[in-house]
């Protein structure tokens, strides 16, 4: 027996909303993410159990798109557009300049876990650049100290 | 009393729209959230009583931003809206169905004629006419066929799709239901890239109220929200992924207007080339095609981004130049210093340099020198680019995103950017731009889809590669 409100429960009923839809499994992996932050071999595993398919399968999904992601984020997340209109304003020299002010590289999350740095390919945003978000919010002309303080 | 019109869009919000909002309803205008124009560089943008003001960072001195009767802006008015004629200019929310409902009585092979005459070609990338999928959907024979939005816009320098759906959601339902309507669908279904979340929000909102007011009982839709992957927006792994599964190529045939979502008949196209369908029904394929040149027929949405002082989303007949559009239209480079290169048709699209910005913006001038429309997308860079730079970009970029089926593609990238770093370590480098050459030509003669097989255009042309 489940017990009610346990993170098995939850992502079991997470999942089974979603499993007639459009695009379900990516959805529900989706949405584990937003609850959870991150997924975990244990999501996948029952994820794969209500949508019928294996751990295997549900895994190549997990790999292949990178929202989907397998560890927690910092508890500010950092996300800085590496594509080319951000590059034309200078998108490589905030990205180091942050890194280095940070102390971590792009794709990483600082040690105790205050910080977390991702690239980003295109915000939208590529008349004012160069772009990032931080924990979602987007943040146009950015410079090393709006994105750090 | 007096009414202030306010973009709620992401840009515009991003700059401090929602406060400046907040503050004029606090003394005494009436409100309205509209999307925005597209006049990025004036961000924001707000509108009383008919005068423009952008950007506005002070409501105290908001005369020192004053632009003047948005009516007659230059910026708008030289502009020939058709897609975006709504947007920037009302609540959004403020729809009335009238006129849809008009045409949804219209008979489906009369609008696929209209189509034709149109001339409209696909404003996804590939440029392909649109009334050769719209009939072939509509005679193939099946219990379900789909139209699908591929609004994953993931090419850089582009926001067209998001300005739309933020902006003027009812333009895209619009669009939707009458190639509905016309191929035989009854079910649609829009792809957005997960980075567009205020776009998900109003999309989603819109697709409520169409439902409400009682549009969507002969055709129904809903939105997916991808993601995070580039390819995804090549529209066999669309449907792949749409079908909840890793976003891999399909090899064409059979093209998704035969057997597309689920096997089904299907209609995919980008969100602008539906976005042009009502206005080329309502004032006739011909009137489009009066626009532009030759068979680049009807306006392009083009999109001026990065390096330029003024970015904005202009919406122009086809065949203006390059150099009017980012000196006239942008004043030229944001940091003052000569243009260096331009990148157009997003990350897939070839650096141009200052001596081919004379060539007119149509599918088959850009052709002709090795480029492409693309989805408009416009990057200009200043003169301090290092093209070697952007040619490992491409490769890296393409190495990020490949989705792993060909090995042209999936090994080639990779081994491409290494070379290119081999390359600037190197004091010679004809070695390594030998293997460039090759790979470049492997990539583009044996890739299964053009993410590896339209890498070389932006490599070749940073190298100055022939
Ligand atoms: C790598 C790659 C990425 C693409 N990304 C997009 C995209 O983000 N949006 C889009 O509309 N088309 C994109 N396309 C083009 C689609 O495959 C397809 O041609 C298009 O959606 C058809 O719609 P259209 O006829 O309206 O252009 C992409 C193609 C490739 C090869
Ligand atoms: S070219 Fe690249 S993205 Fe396209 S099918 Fe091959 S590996 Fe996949
Ligand atoms: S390229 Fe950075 S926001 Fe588009």
């Amino acid at each position: 027996m489940l017990e009610p409100g346990s993170e098995e429960t939850r992502v079991r009923d997470i999942a089974t909303v979603r499993v007639d839809q459009i695009g379900g499994t990516i959805a529900a992996l989706s949405d584990v993410v937003r609850t959870f932050g991150h997924i975990e071999r244990r999501h996948m595993e029952i994820v794969a159990d209500v949508f019928n398919l294996t751990v295997a399968e549900i895994r190549g999904i997990v790999s292949f798109y990178s929202d989907l992601r397998t560890e927690p984020t910092g508890k500010r997340h950092i996300r800085i557009c590496q594509a080319e209109a951000c590059q034309s304003v200078g998108g490589r020299e905030l990205t180091a300049a942050t890194a280095s002010r940070l102390g971590i590289g792009l794709g990483e999350t600082a040690a105790d876990g205050s910080v977390s740095l991702e690239a980003v390919y295109c915000l939208g945003l590529c008349t004012s650049g160069p772009s990032a978000t931080v924990d979602g919010r987007a943040v146009p002309f950015a410079t090393v100290e709006a994105l750090t303080e | 009393m007096s009414v202030a019109k306010v973009p709620r869009e992401t840009l515009a919000i991003a700059l401090g729209a929602d406060e400046l909002a907040s503050e004029l309803a606090q003394a005494g205008h009436e409100v309205v959230r509209t999307g925005s124009c597209g006049l990025c560089w004036a961000e924001p943008m707000i509108d009383i009583d008919g005068i423009a003001y952008g950007p506005v960072t002070d409501l105290a001195d908001l005369e020192a931003a004053r632009l003047g009767p948005v009516d007659t802006l230059p910026d708008l008015a030289r502009q020939e809206r058709r897609v975006f004629d709504r947007c920037g200019r009302a609540d959004p929310f403020d729809y009335d169905p009238a006129w849809l409902c008009s045409q949804l009585e219209r008979d489906p092979v009369e609008m696929i004629g209209e189509i034709e005459a149109s001339g409209l070609r696909g404003r996804g990338g590939a440029g392909f006419p649109a009334h050769i999928k719209w009939r072939t959907v509509h005679d193939t024979p099946a219990d379900q066929k789909y139209v699908i939005v591929n609004a994953d816009e993931g090419d850089s320098g582009t926001f067209a799709d998001r300005l739309i759906m933020e902006g003027d959601p009812f333009r895209l339902i619009e669009g939707m239901l009458l190639a509905g309507r016309a191929v035989g669908a009854d079910k649609g279904i829009v792809y957005l890239r997960s980075e567009y979340p205020l776009a998900a929000e109003i999309f989603a909102r819109a697709i409520a109220s169409a439902r409400n007011m009682g549009l969507l009982e002969a055709f129904d839709m809903e939105l997916f929200v991808g993601a995070g992957a580039y390819i995804c927006g090549e529209e066999t792994s669309l449907l792949e992924s749409l079908e909840g599964k890793r976003g891999e190529i399909r090899a064409k045939p059979p093209v998704p207007a035969i057997a597309g979502l689920f096997g089904k008949p299907t209609l995919v196209h980008n969100v602008i080339t539906l976005c042009a369908v009502p206005d080329i029904l309502e004032s006739g394929g011909a009137n489009y095609a009066a626009l532009g040149v030759g068979a680049s027929t009807g306006t392009m949405t083009f999109q001026l981004a990065g390096n330029v002082k003024k970015g904005a989303l202009i919406e122009l007949p086809f065949g203006v130049s390059l150099r009017a559009l980012i000196e006239d239209w942008g004043g030229g480079t944001r940091s003052g210093r000569p243009v260096g290169a331009v990148q157009v048709g997003g990350p897939l699209g070839a650096y141009l340099k200052d001596e081919q910005l004379d060539t007119p913006m149509t599918y088959e001038a850009l052709a002709a020198i090795g480029a492409g429309v693309g989805h408009g997308g416009i990057v200009v860079f200043d003169e301090t680019v290092d093209l070697v730079l952007q040619a490992h970009y491409a490769f890296a970029f393409c190495a990020h995103e490949s989705c792993g089926k060909c090995t042209p593609c999936r090994i080639g990238a990779v081994r491409g950017k290494e070379t290119v770093e081999a390359f600037m370590a190197s004091a010679q480098g004809d070695d390594e731009l030998a293997i460039i050459r090759d790979l470049c030509d492997v990539m583009e003669q044996a890739s299964l889809c053009q993410m590896g097989g339209m890498t070389p255009i932006p490599v070749r042309s940073a190298l100055g590669l022939k």
